[in-house]
């Protein structure tokens, strides 16, 4: 099976996306991860300000059948936090990369973000 | 050890479903949404490939007194064609297994059919009781020579009338017939899992690609949508809701007390009675959450700061759209409507003791 990998945004070897947005960065999980947990019903994200350390738990997404925690993919705050998801947790299965974001981050280090895997390395690692 | 294999393994494998290993099969737990799968069984009609499941023959002068020595029911009320839910217990009345017991219809025996993986420990059991006592009874452990199906749903009896050769739909709940599926040779059975109407349908097993074929146009559904099927109905999960070891309980405790015959001698039957005597520390109870979560296995139930249960049994119910659990909690605060607290993660969430019959109490309602 093939998934979605777009070439606008960097990847961690987790599953996680981040992709710049208007002075911030968003932050999600993958294609590939969505249909890994299946069918997702709530998740769970930190507050508005939360300091994160790069690689650092910041929430849970739990799908019937499991729950998986989600790192950070780089150091940063959160400016925002994706509040659709509380009454459509589905957004992520539906829309991975687009409405099913999970949060923003501000203070981020463009360069670190560079370091992160790019579109064809992560996707030769999903292979 | 590897887990073995259903007959239908290839099968499901060429449809994409993702596999688990359960009571020592590998079994499929989603073909495509456990959420499709799940409306589909609610709605309409889903198939689930339920071979994992145990098949054992029990036949002989002495079988009807060998089986209600060994389960809880009135296994001497049935009639052929007839079927009933039961427990097996141990001698102190905690929960060994969960089984049906068929009386089978067109041929002298019963058939029982127990958990994934039980089959070789209960085939022991029965035979190990009968030599105790000396009952003349062949006791057959048929598990790897049988395939089983189950077809659920509101549609669930006209699809099964579609392939089959006999009318189904007077089959009486917990009635079973023998037919022919598309050809095939089989004993269909209006029992199953889910909550809804169907048939449990059992066959040769080297006629299980024929059997599965005969319903293409049925939505194949994994054991994730079952879970969340059987919880909204409160059924309880062998091995997670009861487990000799890990979570020790009597039919008193887990409300199963449909399923004993009170006047009845069997194993665990003295047991029993003390108990519904005395009363139980702790029974089991549905719980509803009023803010979202998912309450899992092992999740403690809390009253004033205190626990007073724990969750055997979660999920986020797709029917009803909310939080739904099983849990074990302090007799005391077991009536419906007392507000607790489920702890997820280490924090609480506000729930409500109910009607563990979830989606029955919200029909009828």
């Amino acid at each position: 099976m093939s998934f979605d990998v777009p070439t606008d945004r960097r990847y961690t070897e987790s599953h996680e996306w981040i992709a710049p947005t208007d002075g911030t960065y968003r932050v999600g999980i993958t294609d590939f991860a969505q249909d890994e947990l299946g069918d997702i019903v709530f998740v769970e994200l930190p507050a508005e300000g939360t300091d994160l350390d790069e690689g650092e738990e910041y929430g849970v997404v739990e799908s019937i059948k499991a729950v998986s925690d989600v790192y950070v993919p780089v150091s940063g705050t959160v400016a925002a936090v994706n509040e659709a998801l509380t009454d459509a947790p589905e957004l992520i299965n539906d829309d991975p990369y687009g409405d099913g974001w999970l949060i923003e981050l501000e203070n981020v280090d463009e360069a670190a973000v560079e370091e992160l895997l790019d579109a064809d390395a992560y996707e030769e690692q999903t292979e | 050890m590897s887990p073995k294999r259903p007959p239908l393994a290839a099968v499901h494998e060429a449809a994409g479903a993702r596999t688990t290993e359960f009571g020592g099969w590998e079994m499929p737990v989603q073909f495509d949404s456990i959420r499709a799968e799940h409306a589909a069984v609610r709605e309409s009609a889903g198939i689930f490939d339920v071979s994992h499941m145990g098949e054992v023959y029990v036949d002989g002068p002495d079988a009807a007194e060998l089986m209600d020595r060994l389960t809880t029911n009135d296994v001497a009320s049935l009639e052929p064609g007839g079927a009933q839910y039961a427990c097996i217990l141990r001698e102190d009345g905690v929960i060994l297994d969960d089984t049906v017991v068929y009386d089978l219809p067109a041929q002298s025996g019963y058939l029982f059919v127990p958990n994934a993986g039980h089959n070789e420990q209960m085939t022991a059991r029965w035979r190990e009781a009968a030599a105790e006592h000396g009952l003349d009874v062949t006791v057959t452990d048929s598990t790897d020579d049988r395939g089983m199906v189950a077809v659920q749903g509101p549609e669930a009896i006209d699809r099964v009338e579609e392939v089959a050769a006999d009318p189904i739909a007077d089959v009486p709940r917990f009635g079973a017939r023998r037919s022919e599926i598309d050809g095939v040779d089989a004993l269909v059975a209006r029992t199953g899992y889910t909550g809804e109407d169907g048939v449990e349908i059992v066959f040769d097993a080297e006629e299980s690609e024929a059997v599965w074929a005969a319903f293409d146009d049925v939505r194949s559904c994994g054991l994730g949508a079952r879970d969340t099927l059987r919880l909204e109905a409160g059924l309880l999960l062998s091995g997670q809701d009861f487990h000799p070891a890990d979570e020790p309980r009597t039919p008193v405790e887990a409300g199963l007390g449909f399923a004993v015959d009170e006047s009845g001698e069997f194993v665990g039957s003295d047991a029993l009675e003390r108990l519904r005597s005395e009363g139980t520390e702790e029974k089991l109870v549905g719980i509803e959450l009023r803010e979202r979560g998912v309450p899992r296995h092992g999740c403690p139930v809390v009253v004033d700061g205190d626990e007073v249960g724990r969750v055997t049994s979660g999920t986020m119910s797709p029917t009803l759209d909310l939080p739904i659990a099983l849990a074990y909690v302090d007799t005391e605060h077991a009536e419906e409507s007392t507000p607790v607290s489920v702890e997820i993660r280490g924090e609480g969430r506000e729930a409500t003791i109910t009607d563990q019959r979830f989606l029955q109490r919200r029909r009828s309602n």
